[in-house]
């Protein structure tokens, strides 16, 4: 009996969050408003209990796949009985209701871990941010049992059988993506609340950002590990070895990540020296936006993209009634509220706030790049002026100048300080890491091909010298330590996490530049018996077999691989899949993973008399895409996790204006 | 005041562009009849994706109800759907593809290692076709009835479900 009502437990717990999150929104607002303790003191246990009832919610609905109760109409469309018990757990999030339950999860549990960490903030402002989080988690959950239900029934003719999930969602990066993107998208949340409450309350001090930073760093780092995954699972699933395709989805997740990027780096500077005040709450409302309008463009199926799910336009139009009214009331508070430039803090333009100023506007102009090339052709469709399709020849012209150009100011950053610095000084700490850049990057093509190439020099120069001037600064601040290792560990985590995130950063450039210049690929004819050799390696067909899996067919072909003639053998086995439930075929890549290259075989198609079409593919160096990517998130959490944060709370009222001094300890991000 | 009036123009900018996001959900494009509906196939000539000798014409598209799938190498998209039209081309259906912003090389490449459903492959190196198509994003696939004119548009990529519910009915429509 408990078990059948399931789904309107969940439905149920949904309803009572809904509630509370209405308390959350209006109470502490209007508490802190009219100033009386009492109702600000809603905010925090509203939060708490909005998480745990939309966990139960959650919950239920992950109990409905696992039990496969096709009475439930969101389960019988993307489940089955064959389907194993992993892709059941992750099949919850593998469609539209439930993956904005998933969202609204993360959005309830940001809230709730926010509201634990509150400190020592001021009574007012901890009122208005959960405020602002149950608003924003109200029109979430408003919008889930208003349009997009997960426990809708169907009954009384319930399917015996489900009609599967998607292929290209079973498989473990997909169990792990959404997720990761969407604590990402909804990190930023908080950041976006702190950034509201701050201009409510006119407290846009130093304190706010302090408090900002280590949500917005966490957010980014999760955003980062998403966007990495998806490319990831691009890569190894689709068949055809891409790691991006610049789709309009995937466009989605990267605008946020870019502004996001930008209000980690303005957020440094308004802490430390004041500057950018209202620079950065724009861009904590700009990047929270920009999740929203993510959120908005994949679920309505405005744009054509491959990822498009349902296409209701009942839901288009309330994610975007939800989208139109958190950005503009927001834009409108930031332009009611926004501080005046009132004391101008002076910079040099040779200083670390004069280069983060760069590193923003750059970000912005290339947010501003993605964004056009993503709704130009709804933009122009829409004013009936002609059609156009804006595919990767324009991301791609305008995206690596904008790169290269904002590498060189990377490197220049990561070693000024603040305030001013001495031409002088400047020229003498960087001229050494400058020419060890340039006459390796211009080498490094000819050593390793034997054959000159501008754009692997080009990337392998912005690498270098965003790497080799951290180093010699490294060096330069443990100098005066009595050991390397004693110098090593004064310096902060903050500044750790910096070095590793601008790595991180270089590590990619590196994989995107080599694959592309040096990526081998062979489409071949291939039966028992026939050899072929990509860079080196001998593929040798052994056998097409077939078998069958838990909810497919496949013919599978074994590949006996070897490295010229003495190299070590190995077994490579990829598959042509026939997805019983929806007699979709998908192609199972075979990979060979290593640091410096990958081995990617993919069957094409049956060309009949027992011979297969293949793609065979050598990928150098494309691991360092997402290692680069792994850097990045780790050098965001380290920031987070640097003691001054937890000091801060003691600290708080100082505002940290004046600079307190060049030395090396404050040249931490 | 002034400055307060000038970011007023931030939240009014952004309402603009929601605007176009509204109409463009009344656009939906799987439910958009293209503005081409019932109109001549736009006149063109150029060479076909197998042989740069040989010139076609919008003539190609007469006699007989053809289906016109617009596709690319670089769109993943059209590599998911090859199955579906690889099956219309089973089904005695004349398919005709545009290879669209494409080189010859990569086109050539696509079609040996995803199938190859179509009787010719128009190429439109430039998107000029494509353009006179009013071409959002390939893959798009357009009926053509026997007397040249367009009489169905599919935008995006075309699933079995589509194949069974709309392609297949529009073309014995046509027929």
């Amino acid at each position: 009996m408990f078990i059948k009502l399931i789904p309107e437990i969940g439905h149920f717990a949904l309803i009572i969050a809904l509630l509370m999150a209405m308390v959350q929104a209006v109470m502490p607002l209007a508490g802190a408003a009219t100033r009386r303790p009492l109702w600000m003191a809603y905010g925090q246990p509203m939060a708490a209990g909005q998480f745990v009832f939309i966990a139960i919610a959650y919950a239920c609905l992950t109990a409905s796949y696992m039990l496969d109760d096709f009475s439930v109409a969101n389960v019988a469309n993307n489940s089955n009985s064959l389907l194993p018990w992993y892709y059941k757990f992750s099949a919850v999030w593998g469609n539209h209701e439930g993956s904005v339950l998933l969202w609204s999860f993360m959005l309830a549990g940001w809230g709730f871990v926010a509201s634990l960490f509150t400190g020592n903030l001021p009574r007012d402002m901890v009122a208005r941010v959960m405020g602002v989080m149950g608003l924003v988690c109200t029109g979430f959950l408003l919008f889930i049992l208003i349009t997009s239900n997960p426990f809708e029934r169907l009954l009384p003719d319930m399917p015996q059988d489900g009609a599967d999930l998607n292929p290209l969602l079973q498989d473990f990066g997909l169990v792990v993506h959404p997720p990761m993107l969407y604590m990402g998208y909804v990190g930023f949340s908080v950041v976006f609340a702190f950034a509201i409450a701050a201009l409510m309350g006119g407290r846009l001090d130093a304190a706010w950002t302090r408090w900002a930073r280590p949500w917005t760093n966490l957010a980014w780092a999760f955003l980062t590990v998403g966007i990495a995954l998806g490319s990831w699972w691009a890569y190894y699933e689709l068949g055809w070895g891409g790691w991006w395709f610049w789709d309009p989805v995937e466009n989605a997740s990267l605008l946020p990540w870019l502004t996001g990027t930008a209000l980690v780096h303005s957020l440094a500077v308004t802490e430390k020296r004041g500057s950018f005040k209202s620079w950065t709450v724009l861009l904590a409302i700009s990047t929270f936006s920009l999740s929203l309008m993510g959120t908005f463009l994949v679920r309505s199926g405005v744009l054509t993209s491959v990822h498009a799910f349902a296409n209701d336009p009942a839901r288009g139009f309330f994610i975007l009634m939800l989208l139109a009214i958190t950005v503009t009331l927001s834009l409108i508070v930031f332009a009611l509220r926004a501080p005046r430039v009132s004391h101008k803090v002076g910079f040099n333009w040779l200083s670390r706030d004069a280069l983060l100023l760069v590193n923003n506007i750059f970000l912005v102009i290339m947010t501003v790049t993605v964004l056009l090339g993503t709704v130009y052709p709804l933009i122009l469709d829409s004013l009936g002026l002609g059609k156009i399709s804006v595919g990767p020849p324009y991301f791609n012209a305008l995206f690596v100048p904008l790169t290269v150009v904002m590498c060189i100011f990377m490197g220049l950053g990561s070693v000024t300080r603040w305030k001013s610095m001495a031409t002088k000084d400047l020229v003498r700490k960087l001229w050494l890491a400058g020419v060890a850049a340039l006459v390796l990057g211009v080498l490094m093509p000819l050593l390793y091909r034997g054959e000159w190439n501008l754009f692997v020099s080009l990337g392998i120069v912005s690498a270098l010298w965003i790497v080799l001037p951290m180093v010699r600064d490294v060096f330069d601040k443990t100098r005066h330590a009595s050991s390397f290792v004693a110098g090593v560990r004064k310096l902060s985590l903050a500044y750790w996490g910096m070095v590793l995130g601008h790595v991180g950063v270089a590590v990619t450039i590196v994989g995107v530049t080599v694959v592309s210049n040096y990526n081998i690929e062979r489409n071949v004819r291939m039966s028992p018996g026939t050899t072929v050799e990509v860079a080196g390696y001998q593929f040798t067909m052994s056998e097409l077999t077939e078998r069958r899996g838990p909810n497919f067919l496949a013919d599978t072909a074994i590949l006996q691989v070897q490295r010229g003639e003495s190299g070590r053998r190995f077994t490579m086995r990829p598959e042509k899949r026939l997805y019983l439930a929806t007699g979709m075929p998908m192609t199972q890549v075979a990979l060979r993973p290593g640091l410096f290259r990958d081995l990617y075989v993919a069957m094409g198609e049956d060309l009949g008399d027992g011979s297969w079409a293949m793609r065979v593919q050598y990928k150098p160096f494309v691991r360092w895409l997402w290692l680069g990517a792994l850097l990045m998130a780790f050098g965001g959490v380290l920031a987070v996790l640097d003691k001054r944060y937890r000091r801060a709370a003691v600290n708080r009222e100082v505002p940290k204006v004046a600079s307190r001094g060049d030395t090396a300890q404050e040249a931490t991000v | 005041m002034k400055r307060r009036l000038l970011l007023l123009l931030l939240p009014i900018g952004f309402l603009g562009l929601a605007l176009f996001f509204y109409q463009g959900l009344a656009l939906d494009p799987s439910q958009r009849d293209s503005a081409l509906m019932a109109r001549e196939f736009p006149a063109f000539e150029a060479t076909t994706l197998r042989n740069e000798n040989r010139r076609v014409d919008q003539t190609l598209l007469e006699g007989e109800v053809t289906l016109v799938n617009v596709w690319g190498e670089w769109c993943p998209a059209c590599k998911q759907e090859m199955p579906q039209l690889l099956e219309l081309a089973d089904r005695d259906i004349r398919m005709v593809g545009v290879n669209y912003r494409d080189t010859r090389e990569k086109g050539l490449q696509f079609l040996s290692e995803f199938g190859d459903p179509f009787e010719v492959n128009i190429f439109d190196p430039e998107g000029e076709l494509g353009f006179d198509l009013g071409v959002y994003g390939a893959p798009e696939t357009f009926l053509v009835d026997a007397d040249g004119v367009i009489r169905y548009h599919h935008k995006g990529y075309v699933s079995p479900e589509d194949v069974r519910e709309r392609i297949l009915p529009e073309v014995e429509k046509w027929r």
